[in-house]
C-alpha cells in the first residue's frame, strides 16, 4: 500500500516570541515494513539543527526559528510504502536494550485498577499470547471517546474514566505489560483511515511490547488490532511526551495557540 | 563578554551610586529638618523627601507617621525599601559575587568590607547610630568602592560597563535631587529667593559635598540660577549634569571603537551632551526648570534602555 | 552520627605507638614549636583569609549569614611518594574502567551480553539515560573527572568508599587550602618537599579542550555550567573559571540555533564547544529531560547528540557511580582491562540479593546501611552506634524497599593529628583525588581530605561537622 501523508501544525502566539527550538521525530522508521518513497519536512523561517539516528534508531533532527516571530509552521508531506507485517517490527536497527524499556514513568504508573487490568495476561499459553490478552483488556477497558482525556492524562486516570483516545488506550497497554515483566513502549505515527466507518486518529499512537524470540511486536489497543499497512511509524519512547513527534520550546511570556491538521491518504495505482 | 557579566557589573556601579544618593537625600532632609520651623512644619519636609525618592507609599504602609526616626531606618536599614542604602548595598554585593571574578581582590574586598560591615551596624542598638555617622559611613564605602575600581580594575569593557553604570546613575540622581529641591521642597512661589530658599540650596550643595566647590567658582549670593547652571551646565562639577554626560560619552566611545560597532545609544547619548553643551541656563528656565529635569530624567532612561539593549539583555545580533 | 567504638584500633597516620611515620618526621617539630597562642592567630588569619577570597559555600533558606565556611584545619595530612604512586595507579586504573563501562553500557553492552552484570542493575537505573544510547562522546570519555573517596585502614589499606562520575564538587578546597598553607607556612614548604597542585586548573582545561566536538575545527570555547549563583558550591564554579580563564555562564546565557550551541555576549553571539556543566543531568535540556527546568538550555541535547558540542561529563554519566552499581567495579577492571583491582572495594552487601539482606538483618549491629542513591551521610544507619530501637526501625525500612540498601562493614578509618582546643588530637579522615579523563589521564599529587571534627565521628561530610585539610604528597 503506498499512503500519502499531509501534516501540518500550525503554532500561532498572541505576542511575539524572541525564538523557538524544536526537536523532531518526524521521519518514518527504517524497517521492513515500510519504505520512504519521498518524504520533507519544512518549518517556516526555520533554521535546520542538527540531526542524529538516536538510540531507539529514530531519526532526531533539531530545528531554531530566530524571532521575533509569531507564528511557525511545521510541515510534513511525503509518500511511504507499507506491507503488513502483522505488527512485527522486523529490520529495524537499535541499540537501547529492551530492559530499559521496564521502568514506569509519570503516565504509565499502575495503580490498584490497572494492577487488576494486568491480571488478565493470567493462564495465557506464552507472552505473546498475553500481550494479546492485555491489549484486548485495555480495548474493552477503555472506550474511545475523544475530548475527555487531554495531554497529561495518566493511564490510571483514564482507565478511571473508562473513556480516552489512542494516547489513553497505548499508556495502559504500557503500564499493564510492564507490571507482567513485558518490555512495552509508545510509538507515534501516522494511521490511513481506511473508510470502514470507525473513528480513527490519522496522527495516531499505539504500544509496542517486547516479546523474547519475536522482538518487537505492535499492539493498537484504541483499534482492537497490531499495525498493518495502513500506520506509519515514526519514533517511540517510554511514553507520549518521550515519543513525541515534536517537541518544541519557546522563548517569550505569549500564549500559544495550536493547530494541527493531518490527512493520510491512499494513493491511487 | 558575557552579556549577564557586563549586566551585573552595570549594576553594582548603579546601586553603590544610589545607595551613596540615598545617603545624601538623608543629610538634606537631616539639615533642613534643623530649620527652625518656617510655618509648614518638619514633618511635611520629611514627608516631600519620601515623595521625592518615591517611597512615601511603601514607608505610609509600615511605618505611618513621617517621623524623623522611622524614616532614617526605613531609608538607610530596611530591606523592604528598595532604595535604601541596605538594599542597595546588599544588591551590589550580591551581583559582585556573581560576578566575582571580573572584579579585582580590592574592589570585591572593598564592596564585601561594606557588606559585612553594614551586618554589623545592622546589630547595634538604633540609639547608637548618629544619622551623620551613617550617611558619612556610606560615602566612605561608595568612595573606597569607586577608588578600587579606579585603581585596580583593567580598563577593558567590563570597566566601561562599569561606568556606564556609575554616570548614568548619578545623572538620574543628581537631576532627582535637584528637581526635589526645586519642586518639592519649596512650600509655595513666593519663596523663591527668600532665606528658606537659600538654606536649602546651600544644603543641597552640601549634600553633594559641592557648597565649597560652587562658592569657588561663583561666590556671592547662592541663587538658583547660579546652582542650576553649576549642577547642569558646569562641567567642572563632578556631578553636573553635563559631567555625566560626558562620562556616559566617553564609556560608550570606548566600547564602540572596541566592538567595532556603534548602537543607538551611542547617537542619543552624543545628542544629549550636545543639547548640554549648547544650553544656557535662561533656556533651561525658560523650559521650566521641573519641565527640563523631567525630560531629561525620562532621557536618561530611554539611554539606560538603549544601553540594555545594545549590550546587557544578550539579544544582540 | 557514627562514632568509633572503644575497642577497635585505628591507624594513625602520623604516630605508631611511640614513633613518628616518615612522612611526619618535620611536623613533630613545627607543631612542638607553635604555642597555642600562635596556633589561633593562624587560625584566625586562616578564617579571614577564606573569607576575604570568598572561599565559603552559600546556605540559603536557613537565615543568617548564607556565606558558610568549611572549617579548616591547618595539620596538613601527608603521603610518601610510594604511597601516593600506588594510590595513584590504582585511581587511574579505576577512572579507566569507569569510562570503558560507560562506553559499553551505551553501545553494545557487552559486560551485561557476558553476564558479569545483571541488565537490570544497568538498564533500570534511573541513571541510566537511553537518550544517548548509541552516542558516542569524543575521545569515547564519559566522565571526564572522576572523584574517588578513599579510606584507610592500615599503612598499606585503602578502600574505595564511592566514585563520582557526574560533577565531584571540592576541588576548589584542595588548591585553597594549599594556598592558604603556603601563604601562612611558607617554612613548612622549605623543609618538605611537597608535589604541587596548581596545575589542577590547567590540566582541567587542556582535559575539556581535548573533548572538543567533531564538529569544532578550531580552538575550542570552554564554558563552565552553573545553576547560579544561589547554588551551594558557586564558589567554586567562579573560582575554577577563573582560574582556567573560562566563562562561567547560567542556562539563560546560552542558546541554541542551528547547530551549534550560543553564549549571549555584548558584542553577539559566541559559539560554545565545550560545557563544563555543574547542573544534573535532569536540568540540562528541558526539551529531552524534564520540561520545567529553568536552569537549562532548550535543544542542548539535539546539538550535544549531532556532534556540535561536548558536555562534561556527559549525560548519563551516572550510571556508573550508582552504589549498586559500585559493587561490580572490581569486575569491571576484569573485564575491560584485564587487570586485577589495585584499589579495594569495601566489601559490600545488597540487599537486593536475598542471602545478602538475610545476613544484612541478622548483623544490623555491626554494619553501616546506606540507601543506593542516598548521599552526604544522611539516610544512612551506623550498627554499632544506634540503638535496639533504630536498628529495628531500620531493619523494617530495609525489608519494605530492599533493593534500595547497601550494607558495609563499619570501617576502622585511618586518624590523622588535627588541632583541637587542647593541642592535637587524632581525627577520621577520607580522601577525594580527582582525577581527570580526556585525550590522556592525569591525576594531580593531592586531593581533598575531609576530617571529622568531633572526637570519636566517622562522618566527615562538611554537612555533618566535618572540616578539610590540606593533603601533600612528598617528592621522592
Amino acid at each position: 500500500m503506498i499512503l500519502s501523508v499531509d501534516h501540518r501544525t500550525v503554532y500561532r502566539y498572541t505576542l511575539p516570541v524572541r525564538g523557538i527550538v524544536q526537536s523532531h521525530r518526524l521521519t518514518p522508521s527504517i524497517f521492513d515494513g515500510q519504505k520512504v518513497l519521498d518524504w520533507s519536512v519544512e518549518v517556516s523561517d526555520g533554521q535546520k539543527g542538527g540531526g542524529f539516528r538516536d538510540g531507539a534508531g529514530d531519526w532526531v533532527q533539531a530545528w531554531t526559528v530566530t524571532g521575533p516571530v509569531s507564528e511557525v509552521i511545521v510541515s510534513v508531506r511525503g509518500k511511504v510504502e507499507t506491507i503488513d507485517l502483522t505488527g512485527l517490527l522486523r529490520g529495524h536497527k537499535e541499540t537501547i536494550p529492551r530492559e530499559a524499556y521496564l521502568n514506569a514513568t509519570a503516565p504509565t504508573e499502575v495503580d490498584a485498577a490497572l494492577a487488576e487490568l494486568a491480571a488478565a495476561a493470567e493462564g495465557a499459553t506464552d507472552r505473546l499470547d498475553a500481550a494479546h490478552r492485555l491489549c484486548a483488556a485495555v480495548s474493552e477497558a477503555i472506550n474511545y471517546e475523544p475530548g475527555v482525556t487531554a495531554a497529561h492524562t495518566t493511564a490510571a486516570e483514564a482507565l478511571a474514566l473508562g473513556e480516552g483516545v489512542c494516547q489513553d488506550h497505548a499508556h495502559a497497554l504500557i503500564a499493564i505489560a510492564r507490571r507482567n515483566d513485558l518490555p512495552a513502549r509508545y510509538v507515534s505515527g501516522y494511521l490511513h483511515a481506511s473508510g470502514d466507518g470507525e473513528p480513527h486518529e490519522a496522527a495516531h499512537a499505539w504500544a509496542e511490547v517486547w516479546i523474547e524470540g519475536l522482538g518487537w511486536i505492535g499492539f493498537d489497543p484504541a483499534n482492537g488490532c497490531c499495525p498493518d499497512e495502513r500506520y506509519i511509524r515514526l519514533g517511540s519512547g517510554l511514553d507520549a511526551q518521550d515519543a513525541a513527534p515534536i517537541r518544541g520550546i519557546s522563548r517569550g511570556s505569549a500564549a500559544e495557540i495550536l493547530d494541527v491538521t493531518v490527512a493520510v491518504q491512499a494513493v491511487q495505482q | 563578554m558575557l552579556s549577564r557579566t557586563a549586566d551585573n557589573l552595570y549594576w553594582i556601579a548603579r546601586y553603590m551610586e544610589r545607595a551613596e544618593t540615598t545617603a545624601r537625600l538623608l543629610e538634606v532632609g537631616a539639615r533642613i529638618a534643623l530649620l527652625p520651623s518656617s510655618g509648614h512644619g518638619y514633618r511635611s519636609e520629611w514627608d516631600s523627601l519620601l515623595q521625592a525618592s518615591g517611597t512615601a507609599l511603601g514607608f505610609a504602609h509600615k511605618y505611618g507617621d513621617p517621623v524623623q526616626r522611622n524614616i532614617e531606618s526605613y531609608m538607610f536599614f530596611d530591606r523592604d525599601n528598595v532604595s535604601s542604602v541596605a538594599s542597595c548595598l546588599f544588591r551590589a554585593r550580591e551581583n559582585a559575587r556573581i560576578v566575582r571574578t571580573a572584579l579585582t581582590t580590592q574592589v570585591w574586598d572593598a564592596i564585601n568590607t561594606a557588606y559585612q560591615e553594614l551586618r554589623e551596624l545592622e546589630r547595634k542598638p538604633r540609639s547608637e547610630l548618629e544619622l551623620s555617622r551613617l550617611t558619612e559611613w556610606t560615602m566612605r564605602h561608595s568612595a573606597m568602592v569607586r577608588g578600587a575600581i579606579d585603581a585596580t580594575l583593567l580598563r577593558n569593557d567590563g570597566w566601561d560597563f562599569l561606568n556606564l553604570g556609575y554616570h548614568l546613575e548619578r545623572a538620574d540622581n543628581t537631576a532627582r535631587l535637584m528637581d526635589v529641591k526645586y519642586y518639592v521642597l519649596l512650600p509655595r512661589v513666593e519663596f523663591v529667593g527668600s532665606g528658606l530658599d537659600n538654606y536649602q540650596w546651600t544644603t543641597l550643595l552640601r549634600a553633594m559635598s559641592a557648597h565649597r566647590a560652587f562658592h569657588w567658582a561663583y561666590g556671592g549670593e547662592v541663587t538658583a540660577r547660579k546652582i542650576a547652571h553649576f549642577l547642569i551646565l558646569n562641567p567642572q562639577c563632578p556631578r553636573s549634569l553635563i559631567s555625566c554626560a560626558y562620562g556616559t560619552n566617553e564609556h560608550l566611545h570606548r566600547l564602540a571603537r572596541g566592538y567595532g560597532r556603534s548602537t543607538e545609544a551611542q547617537s542619543m547619548a552624543r545628542n544629549m551632551l550636545a543639547e548640554l553643551q549648547d544650553g544656557t541656563v535662561e533656556a533651561v528656565f525658560d523650559e521650566g526648570m521641573h519641565e527640563f529635569l523631567t525630560r531629561f530624567i525620562l532621557e536618561t532612561g530611554r539611554l539606560g534602555h538603549l544601553v540594555h539593549e545594545a549590550y546587557l539583555s544578550g539579544d544582540v545580533r | 552520627m557514627g562514632e568509633a567504638s572503644a575497642l577497635t584500633t585505628y591507624f594513625n597516620e602520623m604516630y605508631q605507638s611511640d614513633t613518628v611515620r616518615l612522612p611526619y618526621a618535620r611536623l613533630e617539630d613545627w607543631t612542638r614549636s607553635m604555642p597555642a597562642e600562635l596556633r589561633q592567630m593562624k587560625q584566625a588569619e586562616a578564617e579571614s583569609l577564606f573569607r576575604r577570597i570568598g572561599i565559603t559555600f552559600a546556605v540559603y533558606g536557613e537565615g543568617g549569614d548564607p556565606d558558610r565556611l568549611i572549617p579548616f584545619d591547618m595539620f596538613p595530612r601527608v603521603f610518601t611518594n610510594a604511597e601516593w604512586t600506588r594510590l595513584e595507579r590504582g585511581i587511574k586504573q579505576r577512572a579507566r574502567a569507569l569510562n570503558a563501562f560507560l562506553l559499553d553500557v551505551y553501545g553494545r553492552g557487552e559486560i551485561v551480553r557476558a553476564g558479569r552484570i545483571p541488565a537490570r542493575l544497568v538498564y533500570q537505573n534511573d541513571a541510566y539515560e537511553k537518550a544517548v544510547a548509541g552516542i558516542v562522546p569524543p575521545k569515547g570519555v564519559y566522565s571526564h573527572i572522576v572523584g574517588i573517596d578513599l579510606v584507610r585502614t592500615g599503612p598499606d589499606e585503602f578502600f574505595v568508599l564511592e566514585d563520582n562520575c557526574r560533577t565531584p564538587s571540592g576541588v576548589s578546597y584542595m588548591l585553597e587550602n594549599r594556598e592558604i598553607m603556603m601563604r601562612m607556612f611558607p617554612e613548612l614548604f622549605r623543609e618538605n618537599r611537597i608535589e604541587p597542585v596548581d596545575r589542577y586548573p590547567d590540566l582541567l582545561r587542556r582535559t575539556l579542550a581535548s573533548v572538543a566536538p567533531p564538529k569544532c575545527n578550531s580552538e575550542p570555547t570552554i564554558v563552565i555550567l552553573t545553576p547560579g549563583h544561589f547554588n551551594s558550591a558557586y564558589y567554586e564554579h567562579s573560582f575554577l573559571a577563573d582560574l582556567m580563564g573560562v566563562e562561567l555562564v547560567e542556562g539563560q546565557d546560552l542558546f541554541v540555533e542551528g547547530e551549534f550551541v550560543w553564549m549571549r555576549t555584548t558584542e553577539g553571539p559566541r559559539k560554545v564547544d565545550v560545557i563544563y556543566r555543574r547542573i544534573d543531568d535532569a536540568y540540562i535540556d528541558p526539551l529531552c529531560f524534564r520540561p520545567d527546568s529553568m536552569l537549562g538550555v532548550p535543544g542542548l541535547m539535539d546539538v550535544y547528540r549531532s556532534g556540535g558540542v561536548s558536555i562534561c561529563s556527559a549525560p548519563g554519566a551516572g550510571v556508573a557511580d550508582d552504589k549498586a552499581v559500585y559493587t561490580f567495579v572490581p569486575e569491571m577492571i576484569r573485564f575491560y582491562l584485564g587487570e586485577e583491582p589495585i584499589l579495594q572495594n569495601v566489601p559490600t552487601w545488597q540487599c537486593a540479593k536475598a542471602d545478602d539482606c538475610k545476613y544484612v538483618l541478622e548483623n544490623l549491629g555491626e554494619l553501616v546501611v546506606k540507601e543506593v542513591h542516598g548521599s552526604g551521610g544522611y539516610g544512612m544507619l551506623v550498627g554499632p552506634k544506634s540503638t535496639a530501637e533504630q536498628i529495628a526501625g531500620f531493619a523494617d525500612r530495609i525489608k519494605a524497599d530492599p533493593g534500595n540498601y547497601i550494607a558495609q562493614p563499619t570501617l576502622a578509618l585511618s586518624t590523622v593529628p588535627t588541632f583541637v582546643e587542647q593541642g592535637i588530637a587524632p581525627r577520621h579522615v577520607d580522601l577525594r583525588p580527582y582525577c581527570l579523563v580526556g585525550e590522556r589521564i592525569e591525576l594531580v599529587p593531592g586531593g581533598l581530605t575531609r576530617v571529622a571534627l568531633k572526637e570519636g565521628s566517622l562522618v566527615v561530610n562538611s554537612s555533618q561537622g566535618g572540616g578539610v585539610k590540606d593533603t601533600w604528597v612528598l617528592a621522592e
